[in-house]
């Protein structure tokens, strides 16, 4: 067990590794199919959001839909 | 409510990037005091597409959940915006990120190029525009008003140009009437005004124009009452359609009597 320091939507965070990506949204509670993972600039398609491994320094985005205009 | 028969007037569907939306309405979803009136004046307003915006998910769930909790996404088309990109890269990378949400290939995609008014950086928007139409994104461009943009934009291969009424959030209404009949008396793609428009008069102007659609979010959003303004709008965008479709009566500098000039008494 090693534990990630990653960066989530700006934020500084700490993961518990090794953690794929489907583990941090279920960490945080997000449904994956509501929000868009970009993981070090790369969009990670949902389908292999469960075969994504976090690295440590790795910049995780998630982004939904908002109100606009 | 009176009920115009609007059925009785056969138009041709608005046809964008090879899909058919029946109403020529399109309206933003920000700024609403609450997402229950937005949801009511969505639906006043006949819209088929809405506009949403790409932003991070708000982690601590101190501000409101997204917007699709609050409208159903089977109910509307949704169109992402690039808002808020400032550079071509930018608003590329968000309109990929808004494609893996899954729903449609459509972006409306806006360059901005100056913070206080928010107008189009026009050279910011060409190369986004021809790097997004190749990647295979349906491309709806915020511009501004200027004729030679659009027309380059279209070359881009833009599914349709959408030129300011005024700066958005203005409520200023059509500014230049003239150059929204040029950029639509010269482009093949349909021409959707976005932004400005403040008032069911300055829709209906709009529609007069001749253009295919009205895009608008502050008018309804910052109405007191956005379900009535929502209406409004609708009507006024089928009014102004209507006018349009009927051809309006030639300008003339003098009076022409309506009434018989024979037959007065001697």
């Amino acid at each position: 067990m090693t534990e990630l320091a990653i960066t989530v939507n700006g934020e500084p965070r700490r993961i518990t590794g090794p953690a794929t990506v489907a583990d941090l949204l279920r960490k945080l509670q997000l449904d994956p199919r509501t929000v868009v993972v970009e993981l070090n600039r790369q969009i990670i398609r949902r389908a292999v959001l469960g075969e994504t491994k976090l690295g440590d320094g790795d910049a995780v985005e998630l982004v939904h839909f908002v109100g606009g205009g | 409510m009176t009920t115009i028969p609007v059925e009785t007037f056969t138009d041709t569907p608005l046809s964008i990037g090879g899909r058919q939306f029946r109403s020529r309405l399109m309206v933003g979803t920000g700024k609403y005091r609450d997402n229950a009136v937005m949801a009511r004046a969505l639906e006043a307003s006949g819209a088929d597409i809405v506009t949403v915006a790409v932003r991070r998910v708000d982690l601590d769930r101190t501000r409101e959940e997204g917007i699709l909790y609050h409208l159903r996404p089977e109910d509307y088309f949704l169109l992402a915006n690039t808002a808020g990109c400032y550079t071509a890269e930018e608003a590329i990378r968000y309109a990929r990120l808004a494609r893996e949400a899954g729903f449609n290939e459509f972006i409306k995609l806006e360059v901005i190029g100056d913070r206080d008014t928010l107008l189009p950086d026009t050279e910011g928007l060409l190369t986004a525009a021809r790097q997004l139409t190749k990647e295979g994104f349906v491309v709806l461009a915020y511009t501004n008003d200027d004729l030679v943009t659009a027309l380059r934009l279209e070359q881009a291969g833009c599914a349709a140009v959408m030129p300011l009424a005024s700066p958005i959030g203005s409520g200023l209404g059509l500014l230049n009437p003239y150059s929204i009949r040029t950029i639509k008396s010269r482009l093949s793609v349909p021409v959707i005004v976005d932004a400005g428009v403040g008032t069911a008069s300055d829709a209906c102007l709009t529609m007069e124009q001749g253009v295919d659609g009205i895009l608008m979010n502050t008018a309804l959003a910052e109405a007191s009452d956005p379900v009535a303004m929502a209406t409004a709008m609708r009507l006024a965008v089928d009014a102004g359609r209507l006018a349009f479709l009927a051809g309006r009566m030639p300008r003339r500098e003098i009076a022409v009597p309506s009434s018989p000039v024979r037959g007065m008494l001697g």
